[in-house]
């Protein structure tokens, strides 16, 4: 009845006078040397409520929550309980209390089965076997199919999130946390897991949903609070409030529209993949079985796909980080590249762009000037005779500065110093500046700023229309409808034929993710294999 | 109140020159209290360590001559050690070197052979001293062996096959049974710098060696493929970097200074083969290469620091009879303390007071 009410008012705090939050923060402050993640916020959560945590990344909704579930105690301020005053001594108090969470990155381990892995995270002294039979129970109970036997290994990525969740549920929270829980789900998946926290508030509990993803939000929550530069913004309730609106109070400004220019011509295969298949290289590892595309030059093929469904592995053998027996499977500008190294790729106008920044695409404790060295040195004229041309290195971090606009504090400081989106226009600059007839890039805009996830996909755009071939992987379905020609999607190790982006609707995309094929008769032979 | 440890977002260059300093500052009052501990005053016995040596001309000689091979040792270690290679065993390359070079001054001893005997067991030293070095780098990129452990082990080879060879085959028929070979000819000697000194031509080798890894490191692609290959591993694989093939050639160029330094340490100041031409010089090379920041420049001076040490513990001992392995516990204390302080670099300390109680009225 509330949630209904509520629903229609404006200001949904207007509604609760004469009762107590479930959880309330005042003034909550977290100090990290004179960095300021949370500044004295206050936010109120009520029970039978989907609470929205909206912001960019940096702006202090993770330390929110960690404060929130006795991770990391707060410089000042209060967090109250049902009314009182509670200090927590870490998560297992939280979780007794009934608080809990589920985190977007996994702790699970591989070589468990399901049951045994939610028995190392639960606190209580019952046996196994009635732990187990709950396990099923509340399982059943909420729609979130598990076999408790089954080692995790085994699991795709949306079933070892049902784990997290039965986890947490198990402990029958009141509250309960949700940290990016829709960035590894398809789009059916997801649409699972918005049924199964439909009930958990009608049954009263209260949810808060940390998440960028706007349309989502709108959909699924009853309030919305935006943080930005670790201050709180506003509480709303997003079902008033248009996406746009929404970005503009993260964002604190409107974000520059990417525009991909008119008459973009494609003309000769530049990447071409033949019946790649490769066996993983680690335990756990995807193998790639007969992954055949065609990129030609003014184009931009997206690779959508639940994380962990051989992406990397992927990357990896375009990029020669792990070589194919057979030359012809990777060519690259018509030249059979299977068998080259990296730096040979290079040399044949390749360029890569790694998913993770530090440690993969840089060396964190390296200058930037070295770390332009670090990809530049095979073919952009900084070695001569075995020697370094600083001057060269130093030259193309300006230009990368400069053209891609990267903010930093000197000229040439340690690639870990820089912010995530400004690393990542460095890094895209860095690739993009040696002309690269090939662009293979992995996740460019993933856990950066707006602003400089438009420049990027902004720069893929115009090196698309200089003539480059471009490949993007990503996970956002939405950057690859706005800046791909066609999209294919990878599923256990497989690569799905491209759909031209105007007919990849998100149900298509959903379907293919999820591992279901579009045609009929294919899904037959699906079933036998 | 609380000490805490913090992240600094970027390294402290200013810490990474005073940390060594820091270090040996802190290295400086243990030894004091320890002093105390053994009943000697401990301003006398500093004097002795540290500034007697210094006084005369002789000791200086001494301290260059000592550190000529720590320095040579420690540069090839500091390769291995920026790419992640942990080669713990110079000391069995040095003696391996040792061995290889003498093998030339014992077969041609007596004999006219030319001005050619020296410059082969130089290059014959440094050869043998890269191969020695290679049977570990190669067993832990074919077979993922422990460099550390096989490093290790095979120093007690090469002591005991060289004590083998002094004992036995090479031993000087003329040396009252002494196990050593005969004292090598002029042509098998590394000559002096100044006439009855004790300086020689290998601490300018050393220096060369010195300057050859300023500019290896500084400014060419390899120097960068070491460093960036042991900094983020990787990101030296995306780089095109091959981190096993540096394995076999930081191994390779540290065996070879290491057996190098031990074929001048023998055909220079000893004179001739015999068990005990290392005071540890291997392991103390490991200290030397830390303490040196694995800094070219940075090993010189670590280099002459910790040969002082050496040089003042034989006149402590003189002098106040503090025992020769006191050197040994100071060289300890100063490497723990060297490793301690690097957690400076990326680290700060910092006091942090508990959280002042927010008192806030309900609503």
């Amino acid at each position: 009845m509330q949630a209904h009410q509520r629903m229609l008012d404006p200001t949904p705090n207007g509604l609760h006078s004469g009762e107590s939050p479930l959880l309330q923060t005042l003034g909550l402050t977290k100090r990290y040397g004179d960095f300021l993640a949370n500044d004295s916020i206050d936010i109120d959560i009520w029970p039978k409520e989907i609470h929205a945590l909206l912001g960019e990344n940096g702006a202090g909704k993770s330390t929110l929550v960690k404060a929130i579930y006795g991770l990391i105690q707060p410089s000042a301020g209060e967090i109250r309980w049902q009314g009182e005053r509670i200090v927590l001594s870490g998560p297992s108090e939280a979780r007794s209390r009934g608080i809990g969470m589920v985190f977007q990155h996994f702790s699970l381990f591989d070589n468990l089965t399901v049951a045994e892995n939610v028995a190392l995270g639960l606190d209580g002294k019952e046996s196994f076997k009635d732990m187990s039979a709950r396990l099923e129970q509340v399982s059943k109970t909420y729609g979130l199919p598990l076999d408790p036997r089954r080692e995790v290994w085994q699991l795709s990525v949306g079933e070892r999130q049902r784990i997290e969740i039965v986890r947490a549920l198990m402990q029958d929270p009141k509250f309960l946390i949700l940290d990016e829980p829709t960035a590894v789900l398809t789009p059916q998946e997801a649409d699972q897991l918005f049924i199964v926290l439909e009930r958990l508030k009608a049954e009263g509990r209260a949810i808060l949903y940390i998440s960028h993803k706007l349309e989502e939000v709108k959909r699924l929550c009853d309030t919305a609070t935006i943080l930005r530069g670790g201050k709180k913004v506003e509480t709303c309730n997003p079902r008033l409030e248009t996406a746009a609106s929404l970005a503009r109070m993260m964002v604190g400004g409107e974000i520059k529209e990417v525009k991909a220019p008119a008459g973009r011509q494609t003309t000769v295969p530049r990447l071409v993949v033949n019946d790649l298949s490769l066996a993983p290289s680690e335990a756990h590892g995807v193998r790639l079985e007969h992954i055949s595309f065609e990129l030609k030059g003014g184009e931009i093929l997206g690779i959508a796909g639940v994380a962990g469904n051989g992406q990397d592995e992927l990357f990896a053998a375009l990029s020669g980080e792990r070589l194919s027996r057979d030359p012809g499977t990777v060519v690259i500008e018509g030249i059979a590249a299977g068998h080259l190294s990296i730096t040979q790729r290079r040399k044949l106008g390749a360029a890569f762009v790694p998913e993770e920044r530090l440690g993969h695409g840089t060396a964190p404790r390296m200058r930037l000037s070295e770390n332009a060295l670090l990809t530049g040195h095979a073919a952009s004229g900084m070695v001569r005779r075995g020697f370094i041309d600083t001057a060269a290195t130093l030259k193309t971090v300006d230009r990368a500065t400069e053209t891609f606009d990267v903010r930093k504090a000197k000229r040439d400081p340690e690639a870990a110093s820089l912010s995530g989106g400004n690393l990542q226009k460095f890094i895209v600059g860095r690739e993009i500046l040696r002309n690269p007839a090939v662009l293979v890039v992995s996740q460019p805009t993933w856990g950066v700023d707006a602003g400089a996830a438009a420049v990027i996909r902004q720069a893929l755009l115009d090196l698309a229309t200089a003539g480059a071939a471009v490949l993007v992987t990503s996970q956002d379905l939405d950057e690859l409808a706005e800046i791909a020609d066609r999209i294919a999607v990878m599923f256990h190790g497989r690569l799905s034929a491209p759909l031209a982006t105007s007919e990849a609707t998100r149900e298509k995309l959903g379907l293919l993710m999820g591992g279901s094929s579009l045609e009929p008769k294919e899904a037959a032979h699906a079933v036998g294999a | 109140m609380q000490l805490v440890l913090e992240k600094r977002a970027e390294r402290s260059n200013t810490i990474a020159l005073v940390s060594p300093l820091i270090a040996i500052g802190l290295t400086i009052v243990t030894m004091i209290i320890l002093f105390a501990i053994l009943g000697k005053n401990p301003l006398l016995a500093l004097h002795a360590y540290f500034v007697a040596p210094l006084t005369d001309g002789y000791s200086l000689q001494e301290i260059a001559v000592k550190a000529t091979p720590l320095v040579m040792i420690a540069i090839g270690l500091s390769l291995c050690y920026l790419a992640n290679a942990w080669n713990i065993g110079a000391e069995g390359q040095f003696l391996i070197g040792a061995v290889a070079g003498s093998w030339i001054a014992v077969k041609t001893q007596g004999t006219d052979a030319g001005a050619w005997v020296l410059p082969a067991m130089l290059v014959l030293a440094a050869a043998a001293g890269a191969l020695y070095a290679l049977i570990p780098a190669i067993c832990k990129v074919k077979f993922g062996a422990s460099e550390i452990l096989t490093s290790l082990m095979l120093v007690y080879v090469a002591d005991l096959f060289l004590d083998y060879l002094v004992r036995g085959p090479w031993r000087d028929p003329h040396g009252f049974n002494f196990p050593t070979t005969a004292e090598f000819d002029p042509v098998a000697t590394v000559p002096l710098l100044i006439e009855g000194g004790r300086l020689h031509l290998g601490s300018i080798i050393a220096l060369l060696v010195v300057a050859a890894a300023a500019i290896l490191l500084g400014r060419t692609i390899k120097g960068f493929e070491i460093r960036v290959v042991g900094a983020a591993p990787r990101a030296a694989r995306f780089g095109g970097f091959n981190a096993n093939q540096l394995i076999i050639l930081t191994f390779a160029v540290s065996g070879a200074l290491a057996g190098l330094a031990g074929i001048i340490e023998v055909a220079g100041p000893v004179g001739h083969l015999q068990p005990g031409i290392s005071p540890g010089y291997g392991f103390t090379a490991i200290i030397v290469a830390f303490l040196g920041r694995l800094n070219p420049l940075g090993i010189l001076i670590a280099g002459l620091f910790l040969a002082l040490t050496f040089i003042g513990g034989e006149q402590a001992q003189i002098a106040m009879k503090i025992p020769l392995d006191v050197t040994k516990v100071f060289q300890g204390i100063l490497l723990f303390y060297v490793l301690a302080c690097d957690s400076l670099i990326l680290y700060r300390f910092k006091l942090v007071f508990p959280n002042r109680q927010v008192a806030r009225g309900t609503g």
